[in-house]
Parts: C-alpha cells; sequence; structure tokens
C-alpha cells in the first residue's frame, strides 16, 4: 500500500515541517516475534505539536510507542530525540533525556497511594514546570485523596494519576498511548480538555488514539498505521474523512476514496 | 506452667525465624526470586563473623558493624551479575542459580572450613544467659535480644519501605517494572538495592544462630532456608510483618511439639506448615510488602 503524504497548499504547506523535529524515527522495523509489528515507519514530531498516530487494533501504534521509549527492541532503523541517536538507551536513560510516557492500560502502581505514583515520577524529575502541586492544581480533586491507593479510584480518576505522573518528570515530549480506553467519553472529553494547558507548558505530545474524531480534534499532525505500515498522514484540516477512512480500514487500493486529487503521494 | 514456657519459648525463637525469612520474603515479592541459597548466605554471615573476631579480635556483638555492610553490598553485587542474568533466561532459572550457588557455597565451607561446627561468642553470658520469671519460666537474654532485633529489623524495613525515596521506587518496581522504567528508574539498581537490604537481615540471621546454635556448612539448607520458608509460607508471601507471625507460629508449634515429646519438636513445625499450606494457602496475613 501508497503512503499518502497530505498536505493542502503544496510545499508552502509543509513549511513548518521543515524545523528540527525533536523526536524523529527513521524506518523503524520492530518484529513481535516472527510477526512484523511495525515495517519501516518514520515520523517526524516538531517542538510543540501534537501528533497523532490513529490506526485500529493491531496496527501497530502502541508497538511504536513502547519502541520509542525503549521497552521494545527495534530490528532496524534508528529513533532520534533533540538530534541524538537514542536507539541504544535503557528506556530509563530516555526517560532522562525527556521521553516520557503515559502506557495503555494506564498502568499505576497498585500497592502505592496517588501521592505516591506521583513521587516516583518526580524521583527522577528533569528541570521545568511541573511538580506535584501543579498536578494538584490541575486536578483539583486529587489533593484532597492523595492518600488513597489508586484501586479506589474511577478509570478517568486513574488516568489522571498516570497523566500526573508523566508530567512531573518534566519531559520533553511526552507520548500518551490510548486515554481514551475503557473510559466513558465525558470523562474521555475532560482529560483531552486539559491538552491546552498541558501545551502551554511547551511540552510536545505524541499520542495514540483508536478514536479518530478524538484524534482529528486535537492533533496538528496525524499518521495513519495499518498492519504496521504508514498508510495516511498529513494537518487534520488537509485530509478528508474519506481518505482518513481509507486509509484506517485499508481501502485504499478499492476506489477513488483513497487517492484524492489533491494528495500529493510518496 | 511447662505449657506457658513452650508457649513462651516458642515466641522468642519466632523472632529468630523471623530474621531467616524477611529477606526471603522481600527477594520473592520484589523480584519474584526464591533465593535457594538464602540459608547458605546466612551460614558466610556466620562464618565470616567467626573470622572477624578471630582475627581483628574485636568484641562478638562488634562484627555485627563489619559483617552487615560486608553481606549488604555481596546483595548488591550477586543480584547485578548472577541472579540478574538467571532473571534475564526467566524466572525459572534464578531457582537453578541460587540452587547451584546453594551447593557451591556448602561445599566452598566444607573444603575451606570442614565440616565442624562453630558457634559465636560461646561462654559469653548474653549467650547463655537468662533470667527467670515464676519459678519455672527461663528468659534467655540472647533470645530476648534476638527477637527484639527482629521487631526492630521489621520496624525499620516498613519504615524503609513506607517512607524513604527508594523503599517506594522498591514497591513501585514490585508492582510495575515497565512503568517504573518509563519514571526513569534503573530496575536493576533497585533490585540490587532490594538485595542488598535482604543479605543485611540474611547477616543478622546467620550471626543470630550462630549465638543461638552452632553452624556448620550445612546448617544453611537442612536447617535456615527451611525455617525461612516455612516461616514465609505460613505468614504469607511477601508480607513483611506475616514473617514475624509465621516465625511464631512456626517456633511456639515446635515448642508445644518438643513438649509433648522432644523428638517431635521438628514434626510439629512442619506439620502447622503443611496444614496452612493446604487450609490457607495465601498465608495467615496476605498482603504485598510494605503495605
Amino acid at each position: 500500500m501508497t503512503a499518502q503524504r497530505v498536505t493542502g497548499d503544496g510545499e508552502a504547506g509543509r513549511g513548518q515541517e521543515n524545523g528540527t523535529p525533536l523526536l524523529e524515527v527513521r524506518d523503524l522495523v520492530v518484529h513481535h516475534g516472527q510477526l512484523r509489528a511495525l515495517d519501516a515507519i518514520s515520523l517526524r514530531v516538531l517542538p510543540g505539536e501534537v501528533y497523532a498516530i490513529i490506526g485500529a487494533n493491531g496496527a501497530g501504534k502502541s508497538t511504536l510507542l513502547r519502541t520509542i521509549a525503549g521497552l521494545h527492541q527495534p530490528t532496524s532503523g534508528s529513533i532520534l530525540f533533540d538530534g541524538k541517536d537514542v536507539s541504544g538507551l535503557r528506556p530509563d536513560r530516555r526517560a532522562a533525556q525527556g521521553i516520557g510516557m503515559v502506557p495503555e492500560g494506564r498502568r499505576l502502581f497498585g500497592s502505592l497511594t496517588v501521592e505516591e505514583n506521583l513521587k516516583v515520577g518526580a524521583t527522577y524529575a528533569r528541570q521545568g514546570p511541573w511538580n506535584i502541586e501543579q498536578v494538584y492544581d490541575m486536578f483539583g480533586w486529587m489533593r484532597e485523596r492523595r492518600g488513597q491507593l489508586t484501586a479506589q479510584l474511577s478509570g478517568g480518576e486513574q488516568q489522571a494519576v498516570a497523566l500526573g505522573r508523566a508530567l512531573v518528570a518534566n519531559p520533553r515530549v511526552l507520548m500518551l498511548d490510548e486515554l481514551s480506553l475503557g473510559l466513558a467519553p465525558v470523562v474521555v472529553q475532560r482529560i483531552y480538555g486539559m491538552l491546552p494547558q498541558i501545551l502551554q507548558t511547551g511540552l510536545t505530545i505524541l499520542l495514540v488514539e483508536q478514536d479518530v474524531s478524538q484524534a482529528l480534534r486535537v492533533a496538528s499532525h496525524i499518521q495513519c498505521l495499518l498492519e504496521g505500515r504508514t498508510t495516511l498522514e498529513g494537518r487534520p484540516a488537509d485530509v478528508t474523512a474519506d481518505q482518513v477512512e481509507a486509509a484506517y480500514f485499508g481501502l485504499a487500493g478499492d476506489g477513488p476514496a483513497g487517492r484524492p486529487g489533491e494528495g500529493s503521494e510518496q | 506452667m511447662a505449657w506457658v514456657n513452650a508457649i513462651i519459648q516458642g515466641v522468642l525463637t519466632g523472632g529468630l525465624y523471623a530474621l531467616f525469612a524477611c529477606g526471603l520474603s522481600l527477594m520473592f515479592g520484589v523480584m519474584k526470586v526464591v533465593n535457594l541459597a538464602h540459608g547458605d548466605l546466612a551460614v558466610i554471615a556466620g562464618y565470616l563473623a567467626i573470622f572477624v573476631i578471630t582475627v581483628l579480635h574485636v568484641p562478638v556483638l562488634w562484627s555485627v558493624v563489619i559483617v552487615l555492610p560486608v553481606m549488604a553490598a555481596g546483595g548488591y553485587l550477586l543480584q547485578r551479575t548472577l541472579i540478574q542474568s538467571a532473571l534475564d533466561r526467566g524466572v525459572l532459572t534464578t531457582l537453578i542459580v541460587t540452587f547451584g550457588l546453594s551447593v557451591v557455597i556448602e561445599n566452598g565451607l566444607l573444603e575451606f572450613f570442614t565440616a565442624n561446627s562453630r558457634g559465636i561468642g560461646a561462654g559469653m553470658t548474653l549467650v547463655t544467659g537468662s533470667f527467670k520469671i515464676g519459678s519455672q519460666i527461663y528468659i534467655a537474654y540472647l533470645l530476648l535480644l534476638i527477637f527484639a532485633v527482629a521487631v526492630v529489623v521489621l520496624l525499620g524495613l516498613q519504615y524503609f519501605l513506607s517512607r524513604s525515596k527508594y523503599g517506594r521506587l522498591i514497591r513501585a518496581v514490585a508492582d510495575d517494572r515497565e512503568a517504573a522504567q518509563l519514571a526513569g528508574a534503573d530496575y536493576r539498581h533497585v533490585f540490587g538495592i532490594a538485595s542488598g537490604i535482604a543479605l543485611g537481615t540474611v547477616a543478622l540471621g546467620g550471626i543470630a544462630y550462630g549465638m543461638y546454635s552452632n553452624l556448620d556448612p550445612t546448617t544453611g539448607t537442612d536447617t535456615i532456608l527451611l525455617f525461612a520458608f516455612a516461616a514465609v509460607v505460613i505468614g504469607g508471601l511477601g508480607s513483611l510483618w506475616g514473617t514475624l507471625l509465621g516465625g511464631v507460629v512456626l517456633g511456639v508449634a515446635q515448642q508445644v511439639g518438643a513438649q509433648i515429646n522432644i523428638s517431635d519438636e521438628l514434626l510439629a513445625g512442619y506439620i502447622v506448615f503443611l496444614a496452612v499450606l493446604v487450609l490457607r494457602p495465601q498465608g495467615l496475613i496476605s498482603r504485598r510488602a510494605g503495605s
């Protein structure tokens, strides 16, 4: 399948994309055993942007984020952070460089209290605007319930703690893996509503989302994966719903929907 | 009165067993490593104390000040090298590797120190002395001291795990290793610290046993490891205070058994151990370390 890079007004629209990326992935190939989970994935995340990876279940989105975080070893390809190759670093060293992540399923420390979860996040924190007090200010309820175990929180509250735990480390790029998973739409709205406030502090966000409309709403750039390959990328304003649908479900070869005239192919 | 005495002696011996067990429980709780060389490492600590006392001519109790940090540092190194490389190959491999380590230690001790049994501080008032309550109950100074040390160790461990930065990291890594890595924690280092602490308690257990009884190269597996296992299982895997409760239950069972018939001492302990395994496999207290 041919990957499409869609831009609205030719080369002019890509001016911004020629800046120095904060995070760059080049030709990343990752295997899960025999299965090729990611096949030559490349991406460039510019500072201050919200870069969304969309795709169906099993498209390789989480694998991509986990590989960038260092939890999976790539078969080939490289990961550059701030111009330096971090492919050989352990996950904790990458975190120290400023690669933060809210993992899929929240993965809070179950035997620790809310505050202890945040303290673990802050243990190896870089210098920056975020600290535990700031997180408490953002999520007012958290201060009163800081002594509770996270199992006593609702899914949305747990997600907020997971977000706070990642923020207090003051990452430069924050990777969000399926924030909306298992949450009520109203809760998802509330959490995504926090993103502008987070972006204001100078963070860059790389997120993975199954909920396409949510991703299109918040992202400045989207990239669609299908079975480990890129099927579409561009700015949300420049892609049509048909293109996204085709890229999401892999219908690109089936008709004109996947090959719009305005898109430039690579 | 004889029964009351048996129970009191059992409770006090439980402190010794808790010292054997808490390190085993900590290593299992944090790393899921069942350290089969646990008892042999305690024996090494005991022999090290004998060596330090003989060569440096320090008072018996001062040997602890030297042996404990040495064992703790050894525990860190052991984890970072042998046990970590076994862990990387799967949890089952750690069983084989620590079993191998146990065999190597036992035979090494046999080779260098012969099969003779040795005691620590023989003849000291602390080791042989006791005081009397009523007409039939004798409380040994040593057992009382060991029990107090066990309580202090457990209190210290609990405080460390719940309040300190590394204690928090140890619990976090035990909960979710990957999430801890994403927070910037090097879990191998954290494992090393947990092992260092575990072997610190092992050092106390080994020296205490050397004073309470005698050490020989096989004491590690045929006594210390078995009692530690029994105490951990009775108390509840991964529970810190469970090791004291388990130790006390084991101790009381042994003493009551001995009261019935002196040859039933060990049997009675193992019957309780087995009964708990069958009736309440999660142990009397089933909680995670530190919580």
